[in-house]
């Protein structure tokens, strides 16, 4: 069981609750004898005397609802440990059990779960009678059912764990199985549920006594004393209010505990919320007017940064010609699909993107209030998992095009029409049953071509593909980036093409931005990268990481298809792998020099560790600065 | 937790009988409701043989002779065996016969015949007030809460969706009926009588249901396709009722649907308070009484009335999302 860890909430909640366990336990004492004596006068107002006023026999209404704390509690708890061991013996033996047995004991749960527990528990109270024993037993049994599945469902989620398995085959048998492994592993949901099933139980117990049911007089419970109130609500609405208050607070608690348990068990919930306070200021370099004047995207020393100021994009510039295919390449955490996502707006939540310029030719993309009609329509977004990025909900050919009906006036049958045009331009057989289909009816290469024809549905001019064959078999990458070179050179559209490999990225762009933590390291173009003429320390290790390009390159690097596509088989093995030793910084820890230095074979001493190396001639490290020109 | 169902293929999807996907989805679902049906009718005939004491001397009356006693059991077929009675019982219920009420001789298919139509009334609306109030206010405080309505949300909730229907119902009574006069405190006298009953019901349903709903919401709005659509810069309605409601209802209707059949449940208490004339209260009263035959018959409807309401909700999933009809079901 993972470790508690104490919130508010349930800090009160659990106070709460003790100190009405205590009022359950001395309660009798004090008040026992003021609860049934005969007063004078029958339901009488709240007074000095009785502050709650008094019932039809002229009782303390107060002290009847103090003194029924101890029954209501003795039953509630009774009731709920019958639950939870009930529950969770059926669970675990149902599932301890074989397979047929598991089976049919899991929809037979599964039915009495859907079934409403009062009904069941009147069914119960019906075979037993009323009284306090018999509601008990009734509501017990009726809240049974939630601990079984709940056990059953932890048990199935543990039982299928190496080490249970591992158990098994050694032969341990099923009830030290249940006792030593199962339990102790399904103990915190089985906590919040108890809290939950806590207050569960004392609502329900409290309703059959409401109805007359439960139990009967001269005991009385929360429940039973309500029932009278309710009678006397039209005399005095005090006497019911008693009874109400202590049943919704108690309530009300205990669920509190189980929030709270639920929050304090789930790791989830580290505080991230919490910690985040006022967004400090993010300060931005200023223009560098590096990029060319008629570049299509100009990226101008971005910055995204976390709400608390941290920097995951740190001064980056970048650009992309009219029609050129611009590779960002980088290991993950490097910033690279932050990059992209700021050029088109989609950052998640809570990171904001901060730039000297930021802009698709006229349209400036720093802005709160940019015309969402030319950002859809001018930027394609080729997303990285084809099956997630599609709505599950919605056929494809609707959200295909969804962007043309809703910002460019396209009625149904002309979009369905042009979306049929463009699923055969991706090479999509039988295009007019596709659009009819849902995402799930589609493979996955089919899936990532639909997304492709969304994206050059509207006519962009700009594509932005983030890492858009990842998620895709081996076999179907070189269709993909076939189909992405093709619609670059067909069209004319640009693209800002993301990808960790650096062998996709020098098949299929012009020219290459190679990330590294957060920066820019180095530019190149891809020619000049295939044929290994890197000049940054990080992108000749990307380099040497990568078994195909050094093939290309001795293939002098025009085989794309092969080079990209195929994988392993077309590649001989001439030198060993290399690997690269240590791991990027953290974007906090990042240090103030170059943050490759720690894993840098050409490393200088004082300088690299203290100094950010400069971008100069599309390259920033401080060893290649001093060889080309030596101090 | 329900996820959404992943790794359906275009080969999956295929696995349907020849009755097409539809047909086989309701077949199993018809197998299933028959399977409930049969467990109900067994249950409820073995719940009155289970009952201590003698049904005989009950319906003879308390100063009944031996004899009578005797009369009273061979006209209830109490002298069978246990595999006869079970025999007239279920094709009594094939008849449409539910038996005769110890208490005030009517047929209890009569009794149910009345009291039904109330109890379906303020049951559906409610269910319904449920669904139409939860799902906006959940999804938008998952949309677009700060943290303070966050906090606001939570504790509201879990305030007013831990209060029991009869405490809500009596508080209403108190501050619509009595203090203010508004509203009728019971009966079923004029249409406005409807409207307390139904707010207690609904009051807590909508609570912890749009707790469901806020969690589930959050979940969905963090998927890609979430994200997708985001992209294509839809108007927040467009997005968040086109793209996110269907996956969202999914989600919520399969961990919702018991939450909606335990308004059931919520509906014989809130009639007991109300004096609504229900199914509900009938049944309290004859729990009352030991009235055997009626208590069978109420609870076998509304067995059935949940089982139906549980079949209702997989249908409505399974328009939702299409990937539910050829799986095994929704959850």
């Amino acid at each position: 069981m993972r470790r508690v860890r104490w919130n508010a909430p349930l800090v009160v909640a659990l106070t709460g609750l003790g100190l009405i366990a205590l009022l359950g336990i001395v309660a009798p004492f004090l008040w026992e004898e003021r609860a049934t004596t005969l007063g004078g006068s029958a339901r009488a107002h709240p007074s000095g005397a009785h502050w709650l006023g008094t019932d039809a026999l002229g009782r303390d209404v107060l002290a009847r609802t103090l003194v029924a704390t101890r029954l209501t509690l003795e039953m509630t708890l009774a009731a709920t440990a019958l639950a939870a061991v009930a529950g969770s013996l059926l669970g675990t033996v149902v599932w301890v059990s074989g397979r047929r047995v598991r089976e049919f004991g899991l929809r037979l749960i599964d039915v009495m779960i859907s079934y409403p527990a009062l009904i069941l528990a009147l069914v119960i109270a019906t075979v037993l009678g009323t009284g306090p024993t018999a509601s008990v037993l009734a509501i017990g049994l009726g809240g049974a059912p939630a601990f079984a599945r709940l056990t059953a469902n932890m048990a199935a989620s543990v039982a299928q764990r190496d080490f249970v398995t591992q158990a098994r085959l050694m032969g341990v048998p099923p009830s030290r199985l249940l006792a030593r492994h199962l339990l102790p592993n399904i103990s915190g949901p089985l906590l919040v549920l108890l809290s939950v099933a806590f207050a569960n139980v004392l609502v329900a117990l409290s309703g059959l006594s409401f109805l007359g049911v439960g139990v009967q007089s001269p005991d009385y419970d929360w429940g039973a004393l309500l029932n009278s109130g309710l009678e006397a609500l039209y005399t005095n609405p005090a006497e019911a209010i008693g009874p109400a208050v202590a049943i919704t607070v108690t309530g009300v608690l205990a669920g509190f505990v189980g929030d709270g348990l639920a929050t304090a068990l789930d790791p989830r919930t580290g505080g991230a919320k919490a910690r985040a306070r006022r967004r400090p200021a993010v300060e931005v370099s200023a223009r560098s007017h590096r990029a060319p004047a008629d570049a299509l995207v100009t990226v101008d020393n971005l910055v995204v940064a976390l709400p608390d100021g941290t920097r995951l994009v740190d001064d980056v510039s970048l650009h992309v010609m009219p029609g050129e295919i611009l590779g960002l390449v980088g290991e993950s955490g490097s910033g690279k699909s932050l990059t992209a996502m700021s050029v088109a707006r989609l950052l998640p939540e809570g990171l904001s993107a901060h730039a000297a310029e930021l802009a698709l030719d006229d349209l400036d993309l720093t802005g709160s209030a940019i015309d969402p009609r030319r950002l859809a329509t001018e930027i394609g977004i080729v997303f990285q998992d084809p099956s997630a990025s599609f709505n599950p909900a919605l056929k494809v050919g609707g959200q295909l095009t969804e962007t043309l009906r809703v910002h460019q006036g396209v009625r149904g049958g002309e979009a369905r029409g042009r979306a049929v045009e463009a699923l055969e331009q991706v090479r999509i057989e039988n295009p007019a049953r596709v659009v009819k289909q849902y995402p799930h009816e589609l493979s996955g290469g089919m899936r990532q071509r639909a997304m492709i024809a969304a994206a050059i549905l509207p006519g962009p001019r700009l594509i932005v593909a983030d890492e858009p064959t990842t998620a895709l078999d081996v076999t179907v990458q070189a269709e993909v980036l076939d189909l992405l070179k093709d619609i670059n050179s067909t069209r004319g559209t640009s693209m800002l093409f993301i990808s960790h490999d650096i062998g996709v990225i020098g098949t299929v762009c012009h020219r290459v931005v190679v990330m590294y933590a957060g920066r820019v390291v180095e530019e190149l173009s891809a020619a000049d990268l295939r044929a290994g003429r890197a000049r940054h320390p990080y992108t000749k290790a990307l380099l040497a990481a990568s078994p195909r390009l050094q093939d290309a390159d001795t293939d002098t690097g025009t085989d794309t298809a092969t080079a990209t596509g195929a994988g392993t088989d077309a590649v001989v093995e001439r030198a060993p792998l290399a690997t690269i030793p240590g791991r990027p910084p953290a974007p906090a820890d990042r240090p103030a020099g170059c943050a490759f230095a720690d894993r840098c074979p050409v490393v200088l001493d004082g300088l690299c560790g203290t100094e950010r190396p400069p971008m100069a001639d599309s390259v920033a490290c401080h060893a290649v600065r001093q060889e080309v020109q030596p101090a | 937790m329900a996820t959404t169902p992943t790794g359906m293929t275009a080969a999956g999807a295929g696995r349907t009988t020849a009755l097409g996907p539809w047909g086989g989805f309701l077949l199993r679902r018809l197998v299933g409701l028959a399977a409930v049906a049969i467990t109900l009718v067994v249950g409820t005939f073995l719940m009155v043989q289970l009952i201590p004491g003698d049904p005989a001397r009950v319906v003879a009356g308390a100063d009944a002779t031996p004899a009578d006693v005797e009369r009273a059991r061979h006209e209830l077929g109490l002298d069978q065996p246990l595999s006869a009675q079970f025999g007239t019982y279920a094709s009594g219920l094939l008849r449409g016969d539910l038996g005769t009420s110890f208490q005030t001789k009517e047929p209890v298919a009569e009794i149910i015949g009345s009291r039904l139509p109330f109890t379906a009334e303020i049951a559906f609306l409610s269910v319904l007030a449920v669904l139409l109030l939860a799902v906006p206010i959940g999804l938008a405080v998952a949309a677009r809460g700060s943290r303070r309505t966050d906090g606001a949300f939570t504790f509201v909730t879990g305030l007013v969706g831990a209060t029991p229907e009869y405490i809500i119902g009596t508080l209403l009574v108190l501050g619509f009926a009595i203090r203010l006069g508004w509203l009728p405190a019971a009966g079923a006298e004029t249409v406005t009588s409807m409207v307390l009953p139904i707010a207690a019901l609904v009051l807590p349903g909508t609570c912890v249901m749009a707790r469901i709903v806020r969690s589930e919401a959050a979940h969905v709005l963090a998927q890609d396709y979430m994200r997708t659509a985001r992209g294509r810069r839809l108007p927040p309605l467009r997005l968040y009722a086109r793209h996110a409601l269907p996956n969202l209802l999914t989600a919520t209707l399969t961990l919702g649907g018991l939450i909606l059949a335990g308004l059931l449940g919520g509906t014989v208490v809130v009639e007991a308070v109300f004096a609504w004339p229900g199914i509900g209260q009938r049944v309290v009263e004859a729990l009352l009484v030991r009235d055997h035959t009626v208590i069978q018959g109420c609870v076998l409807v509304l067995g059935l009335l949940a089982a139906l309401l549980n079949l209702l909700v997989d249908v409505v999933l399974a328009l939702l999302d299409p990937r539910t009809l050829a799986g095994k079901g929704g959850h």
